[in-house]
């Protein structure tokens, strides 16, 4: 049993945190990079695939790194302490580890190959306008005539989708039960309408009639189970990318009571405040020790293991995200509630993670649905 | 980064698993294991049998009767007990007196009393909190004397847990007057029959006996039951408080009282809204479990981890949530706390109050919460 990273996980880390800090170290480059047209920085992108880190998750065969879980956590830990808008979980971890899972290997060759190098943008559509984190797809419809696969329907929101190139979109498959195929869709060919966040990271509705698609991997075959696991990976990935963000909220919220003055002294003279501020490090350290489980059992390959794992640092993150990220509002008094510090807008990031991958009451109700099935859960 | 267990310590595991399950009553484990009281001869027996297989004191130095191990075994070790049922070694003796004789105390100290505090032979008492010295505890005011070569103790002690079962009772007392608060105080040894020693138990709200005020009437003490120098009693003091970095939260003994409150809850458990504050405990108790395994996985030098008050003040909390959890799921058959033997009402749901009632001191013992939050704020986060 080991909590620590090796010296490559480290060097890893202190590579990306530098090349985040001089992008995004000072909020307002934060503020003008959501507020271009791509709504975030393609310059930073490609320097990030230049790093290896677009390919990090994918093998070497595919034209990526071959890195593990723990390595992609350490990535959107400090995508996260800085807000970096970059659609990484959404195009790599999501998108490309549908691809990853279950394309062939040509497919896998071809679209990973050119993700991990930059040249092209991945998102996956697998939301229906009002729905609630389902590996089966209902609001995209699959059609195949002969050997020409077409899709109908919206999916709203698709995290990343006004600028990707290529949508991976989940669809149900035609006839009664026959469950959710995976395809490749140009996004250039069909109707896409963007938008902010509110933390102004960007979404799209995208709209499908009878849309030119291609299977992944084999045409016809359901493929709910590797959709939910991906779900579960990239829920877990988001739970290292809140924990980067609750990081950042603590450290800034500490300076800050230490720093600024009111009634002549010191804020952090006020025990009111410190001990407001030790519940919030309580809340960051216990989500911190289940986002390093969680990472850690992927290695282990065990689907329901990992899907369980996902569910439980959902619920751990999206409650510790409720509480630091209030806090360190409240505890900044009207600093925390503007657009240029970053702070309150961290809080933005929180809600968007978590309404997107999962919140605490859709990971509650699936451990609650399992609660009798074991009588002590274990951590090892 | 690795999760899995080292095949060492997966077998380290193993081992005492089979000594806790094997070697120490079932009689006993069932007492725990249901939340029933333990009687002074059923502790003690148990601290035998452990003491036997060397799993009582593994802590201590080795030539003492303890265990080379490494930080996470001691936490295999504590968790494994729990789990199993088997009674914490006695803290007083364990955790507390034995490691302070270990590192401050003399050869002859050593010699006379560290065996039978191991074994249970010495039942030790903690004489430190007093009336008017609580969180505050540099205030204390019982005073020792010195008449010769002996020191002659007045003074009251309270909050003594057990003491009406305790042989010999390790004390503050000041020693000096004179000088700075914590710099007069001196740790003493006192033999609980010596006269002038008095007993006097306090009810509690739950109704038990489990703390008694300890008096001192010029108790005459021989001189060589000083541990350490005189005035270096904050020192020996703040040793004892923080030499625990395994074990500062009862995890697996709070994860088997969820886990029996699932079964003994029946029906009640197809509530959702039971299943859902069972299951959201269970998250919350991972992630304690979890952060008590990265302590102890980071421990190098054996010093206090200043996330111990992390694990203090939620495990302490969660530990409390559960026993509210019991008895609410017990409801009106909770009424029947003091109910004779051979009430109908069903003995899980008859302790529940009691229970509750008596948790409540988790967060005021060891370092109250608010302590814990203040060592946060100025250790960790130095505000």
């Amino acid at each position: 049993m080991d909590f620590t990273y090796d010296d490559e996980q480290q060097a890893l880390r202190e590579a990306v945190r530098g090349l985040l800090k001089d992008a995004y170290g000072d909020h307002e480059a934060r503020r003008q990079a959501v507020a271009t047209d791509d709504g975030f920085d393609r310059a930073l992108w490609g320097r990030l695939a230049e790093m290896g880190v677009l390919g990090l998750p994918f093998s070497e065969d595919d034209g990526g790194v071959g890195a593990g879980p723990v390595e992609i956590g350490i990535v959107c830990q400090e995508l996260g302490r800085v807000l970096a808008p970059e659609p990484y979980l959404a195009s790599v971890v999501h998108a490309g580890g549908l691809v990853a899972a279950v394309g062939s290997r040509e497919q896998k060759a071809d679209l990973l190959g050119r993700l991990s190098a930059g040249e092209v943008q991945l998102a996956a559509a697998d939301t229906s306008p009002g729905g609630r984190w389902a590996s089966r797809a209902d609001g995209v419809r699959a059609s195949v005539d002969g050997d020409t696969w077409t899709l109908d329907g919206v999916a709203d929101p698709v995290v990343g989708g006004a600028t990707a190139d290529v949508l991976v979109v989940t669809a149900a498959l035609p006839g009664d039960g026959a469950g959710t195929g995976v395809f490749v869709v140009d996004a250039a060919a069909v109707t896409r309408t963007g938008y902010a966040a509110a933390d102004l990271t960007r979404a799209a509705s995208v709209t499908f009639e009878a849309s030119a698609a291609t299977p992944l991997g084999e045409p016809g075959r359901d493929l709910t189970d590797s959709i939910a696991t991906i779900s579960d990976l990239t829920r877990i990935m988001g739970a290292n990318q809140a924990l980067g963000v609750m990081q950042s909220q603590v450290r800034a919220t500490t300076d800050y009571l230490k720093s600024r003055k009111q009634f002549g002294v010191t804020l952090n003279t006020f025990q009111a405040l410190t001990f407001r501020a030790a519940d919030m490090y309580v809340e960051l350290e216990l989500a911190h020790s289940m986002v390093d489980w969680a990472t850690m059992t992927i290695a282990g390959g065990d689907r329901e293991v990992v899907a369980d794992a996902a569910d439980r640092v959902g619920l751990a993150t999206a409650r510790a995200g409720r509480h630091i990220g209030q806090e360190a509002i409240q505890l900044h008094g009207g600093i925390g509630m503007t657009a240029e510090y970053a702070v309150g807008v961290g809080t933005a990031h929180l809600e968007v993670l978590d309404q997107w991958l999962g919140n605490a009451h859709h990971h509650l109700t699936r451990l609650s649905s399992r609660v009798t099935d074991h009588e002590l859960v274990e951590a090892v | 980064m690795q999760l899995e267990l080292s095949p060492e310590d997966a077998e380290f595991r193993d081992r005492v698993r089979e000594v806790f399950t094997t070697k120490v009553p079932q009689e006993i484990r069932d007492t725990v294991l249901e939340g029933r009281h333990l009687t002074r001869d059923q502790i003690v027996e148990s601290q035998r049998a452990l003491n036997a297989e060397g799993l009582a004191v593994p802590h201590w130095p080795v030539e003492w009767g303890g265990q080379d191990w490494t930080d996470l075994q001691r936490h295999l070790w504590h968790e494994e007990m729990q789990r199993a049922g088997v009674p914490i070694p006695l803290a007083f003796n364990a955790s507390m007196i034995g490691p302070v004789l270990a590192q401050f105390g003399t050869e002859e100290q050593k010699q006379r009393f560290l065996p039978p505090t191991a074994n249970l032979d010495i039942w030790w008492s903690q004489g430190f909190s007093e009336p008017d010295a609580g969180s505050d505890l540099a205030s204390l005011r019982t005073a020792a004397v010195r008449d010769g070569d002996d020191w002659v103790v007045n003074g009251q002690k309270t909050w003594t847990t057990l003491g009406q079962y305790g042989d010999w009772i390790f004390t503050l007392v000041r020693t000096d007057p004179e000088v700075k608060k914590q710099a007069g105080i001196s740790m003493l040894l006192i033999d609980m029959t010596t006269p002038g020693v008095e007993v006097r138990p306090i009810e509690l709200i739950d109704g038990g006996h489990e703390v008694n005020e300890v008096w001192f009437s010029d108790v005459r003490v021989p001189g060589d039951l000083l541990v350490g120098e005189p005035g270096g009693g904050w020192t020996i003091a703040k040793f004892l408080l923080g030499n625990e970095r395994v074990g500062v939260a009862p995890v697996g003994a709070t994860k088997r009282a969820l886990a029996t409150l699932k079964t003994t809850a029946g029906d009640l458990m197809d509530d959702p809204l039971v299943r859902a504050r069972v299951a959201e405990l269970e998250n919350e108790l991972l992630a304690l479990e979890l952060t008590a395994l990265r302590v102890v996985a980071h421990s190098s030098d054996g010093a206090p981890h200043p996330a111990s008050s992390v694990l203090k003040l939620r495990g302490t909390v969660l530990q409390q949530a559960v026993s509210e959890l019991a008895l609410d799921l017990a409801g009106p058959a909770s009424l029947a706390a003091r109910a004779e033997d051979d009430s109908p009402q069903e003995g899980w749901a008859r302790r529940t109050a009691p229970t509750y009632l008596n948790l409540r001191k988790a967060s005021i013992y060891g370092g109250s919460n608010e302590i814990q939050r203040q060592i946060i704020s100025r250790t960790i986060l130095g505000l």
